[in-house]
């Protein structure tokens, strides 16, 4: 009896198993079908079908409030999280097409999401993108904006004397202790730039909309000192309640329980330099973030 | 045939004593409406959403308490392999838990082992858009049937031992921007639902369905039509499109026959020209006959709303000696005390920040400033539109006589612009911004007595959470947080007593059962449901 017990619940798993299989290959079938439509459409629509409604630009302004702003800004000026798309050069392409495939589908490693998918708020049919898409064309400036300061100077200077690559990353060189500056040309506004090298402090690096927020990192100063005496002073990687993982000035990963250390410090003084005038003159300043703005363009 | 007859007399004998059992199974199986009413007589079952009518989330079993949680332990996780959050709160009869998962899945359990008995998954179309997350927040239970409210505004009835579908009604058309998320309440026979979709310019409503055949019996209209007392409140045809959603499960007083519901805000949420006047019944608590969905008295939180300080928040009935009361924490930041059988105000206290309001009316109601008002540049407004707490469900306890809920500090910047109503789309009438601040937001879990309304203590969350609370007579508080730890706390000093690392945060509201004598805690958090019990 105990075997005959143990076969007929096996048995009947074997089938929920291919149930779920079964439920899931039909799933995976629609989602393929799905996508495809999708994609044969957009394909097939190269270039935003209200181009020449004047009412669309407006309509897409609403869009735009409503779904867009909370990251790029009032007026698509940029804002702490999205770059300005005022500006003529889009990263992720310029044509009508690309702009869609991007508000629709995201940029997959950035903070852009797909269309609808930030849990917060609603998504936009097709014609409301192609509304956003509209609006955004009425505010783009008209002429490509002239070139901002000398990159070649401004990458000397990251490199250099203004030391930015001790704690900052671009392509892959330099330190640790700051955010990788690689994307951030084309991911933030220029104020927001001129902003964070003037006056670090102010917002340290903002973190990304709290919708997609499971891990957002901020640079916060630490100060922390062990139960045997050892002190470390650093950047926060990442805390929560009960545990800190950190870097120390010296770029090694500490982990803590919080409640087994002596002292703990946190403050949102950053540990990077505020650069006034005396350290990086104005000129200086505008050639750094060209050479930004161009590793992003690139 | 001749296999099929002999497993038939192989199995005969234990089906005879199976027969024999039958009466004993089948009252099991049947949640009846006077098990319901009696819910605390049955610690080891979760029978509704908030654990029972009161809306209390309490927990009577104390295995589980204050000198041995430090030794809790996950027993299972089940994974609903889905994106987005996941919002359920389980229910559980005899041993089976019954819960919702993202896209509208709906699955029964083993209480015991996590091993799945049936799965459902809606067929859901696909051009919903429902404002805020392909979420479900559970089930409603009676006789062989559980209930649940889909994404595309269906009120559907499953077999609770198959989850074969019973019938499905449909509840209105999803295209015109309605949806259910919500965990129905049922009363008597009635399957109790309310609709969402704030975001777009909705006419919101509550209904109620026979339990047996998904026949509806009622609806209440959330915005008075013509004719109606409160229509007044509507400038010329804005009541059509006047939203006051009513998106998280209410509660009911069998003593006075009364069910509480609440309702979300006006539409657009951040506009209110074109719509002067207080807007009844949005953001209000609402009192319903449940047999015929007749209106006995409301309280509105929010006139005139332009924030989104939707007031669905589950309305938590509190006796305090010969006072019968409902208390709310809403989620523009006051915390309200309301006399349940006349609807009049008792009192309001802040429980966090607040910059909209620095005086009251002769009801002791908190007085919107003009300055609060969004304007086309945007203008900063504490607590912000995610506000001072939003639908994760607060707990009372028994025994501590105190209210814990997950306070947000968190301040937006509110803009405002015309809008032109489009039907079935976005109608915000703008938007809101994240604000300049240095300091980053936080949030709490806040004890609150709410004789006073004074908070106890507060337990800090590094930043906001959507995690709702669970009180247990273990002497206990439990709650998750956005960092995905789920944390049991002391009920009388606050002090953390154990936490657990879910891996991502958590978006629900927990809640406890047994089985064969052993207490659970179960929560939600990323893709996984967890149990945890002592070792």
């Amino acid at each position: 009896m105990p075997a005959s017990n143990q076969t007929k619940p096996d048995r009947r798993l074997h089938r929920m198993q291919q149930l779920i299989v079964s439920r899931c290959f039909v799933l995976a079938s629609l989602a393929a079908f799905l996508f495809c439509c999708v994609d044969s459409r957009l394909s097939a629509q190269d270039t935003n079908p209200l181009a020449n409604d004047p009412k669309a630009s407006k309509l897409g302004e609403f869009q735009f409030r409503s779904n867009c702003a909370f990251c790029h800004g009032l007026g698509a000026r940029g804002g702490g999280r999205g770059p300005d798309l005022t500006r003529a050069q889009k990263r992720h392409g310029n044509s009508d097409a690309e702009l869609f495939r991007t508000i629709n589908e995201g940029v997959p490693g950035t903070a852009m999401p797909p269309n609808g998918a930030t849990q917060q708020g609603v998504g936009m049919t097709e014609t409301e993108i192609w509304q956003v898409i509209a609006y955004i064309r009425s505010v783009q400036v008209k002429a490509p904006a002239k070139p901002l300061g000398d990159a070649a100077h401004g990458k000397t200077l990251f490199f250099g004397d203004a030391a930015c690559y001790t704690c900052h990353m671009v392509e892959g060189k330099g330190g640790r202790l700051g955010p990788d500056l690689t994307a951030t040309g084309s991911a933030r506004a220029t104020d927001y730039l001129v902003d964070s090298v003037r006056n670090p402090s102010r917002r340290l690096a903002q973190g990304i909309s709290e919708a997609m927020k499971e891990f957002s990192q901020e640079y916060e100063t630490v100060k922390v000192e062990t139960a045997d005496g050892h002190k470390f002073v650093g950047v926060v990687l990442n805390e929560d309640h009960f545990t800190l993982q950190m870097i120390d000035l010296r770029e090694q990963i500490h982990v803590f329980e919080k409640d087994k250390l002596s002292s703990y410090e946190k403050s949102r003084e950053s540990l990077m330099p505020a650069y006034d005038q005396k350290l990086l003159s104005d000129k200086d300043l505008q050639d750094i973030i060209a050479f930004l703005l161009s590793v992003g363009a690139q | 045939m001749k296999i099929l007859f002999k497993r038939c007399s192989r199995i005969a004998a234990p089906l005879f004593l199976l027969a024999a059992n039958l009466g004993v199974l089948s009252a099991q199986a049947q949640v009846s409406p006077q098990r319901l009413l009696d819910s605390a007589k049955e610690p080891q079952n979760w029978l509704m959403y908030s654990g029972d009518y009161a809306g209390h989330r309490f927990s009577t079993l104390d295995q589980i308490n204050a000198s041995n949680a430090s030794a809790l332990v996950p027993k299972w996780a089940y994974q609903t392999m889905a994106g987005g959050k996941f919002e359920t709160t389980p229910l559980v009869v005899d041993g089976i838990l019954y819960a919702t998962g993202q896209d509208d899945r709906a699955f029964a359990l083993d209480a015991k082992s996590g091993r799945p008995i049936w799965q459902y998954q809606r067929a859901l179309p696909a051009d919903i858009r429902p404002c805020c997350g392909r979420v479900n927040r559970g089930l409603a239970i009676l006789g062989d049937k559980v209930f649940f409210g889909t994404l595309d505004t269906h009120v559907v009835a499953l077999d609770s031992k198959t989850g074969n579908v019973i019938w499905d009604a449909t509840a209105f058309d999803y295209r015109k921007g309605y949806s259910i998320t919500l965990a129905p309440l049922v009363i008597k026979n009635f399957v109790i639902v309310g609709v969402s979709g704030g975001e777009y310019g909705i006419r919101g409503f509550i209904d109620a369905y026979d339990a047996a055949t998904g026949e509806r019996k009622w609806r209440f209209y959330t915005v008075p039509g013509p004719g109606e007392p409160g229509h007044e409140t509507w400038e010329g045809d804005s009541w059509k499109i006047g939203g006051a959603p009513a998106w998280i499960t209410g509660s009911y007083d069998p003593a006075t026959n009364t069910t509480f519901w609440t309702t979300g805000n006006p539409s657009p949420s951040n506009r209110g020209e074109g719509r002067a006047g207080d807007n009844l019944y949005s953001n209000s608590l609402l009192a319903l006959d449940p047999d015929t969905g007749k209106l006995k008295w409301y309280f509105q939180f929010t006139k005139h709303d332009e924030h989104d300080w939707d007031a669905t928040q589950v309305p938590v009935m509190i006796d305090q000696g010969e006072k019968h009361l409902i208390a709310q924490a809403n989620r523009n930041g006051y915390f309200y005390v309301i006399d349940r059988s006349t609807g009049k105000l008792v009192f309001s206290n802040p429980y966090a920040k607040t910059t909209w309001s620095n005086s009251k009316d002769a009801e002791g109601r908190p007085i919107s400033l003009k300055e609060a008002s969004p304007t086309p540049e945007g203008n900063r407004v504490c607590p912000g539109a995610a506000g001072a707490t939003n639908w994760m469900s607060p707990t009372y306890d028994l025994q501590t006589k105190l209210f814990y809920v997950t306070a947000r500090e968190q301040c937006d910047i509110f803009s405002t612009a015309p809008q032109p109503y489009e039907e079935g789309h976005a109608y915000y009438g703008s938007a809101y911004f994240p604000n300049d601040d240095t300091a980053p937001f936080w949030g709490a879990l806040r004890a609150i007595d709410p004789e006073t309304g004074k908070i106890k203590w507060e337990w800090k969350h590094p930043s906001p959470t959507w995690s709702g609370v669970l009180s247990t007579a273990g002497g206990l508080v439990f709650t998750g947080d956005a960092e995905g730890n789920f944390i049991a706390l002391d009920a009388v000093s606050g002090k953390a007593l154990w936490h657990f690392q879910c891996g991502a945060s958590v978006y629900s509201s927990p809640m406890s059962f047994a089985v064969d004598g052993k207490q659970y805690v179960a929560v939600a958090a990323g893709s996984a449901l967890f149990a945890f019990a002592l070792p």
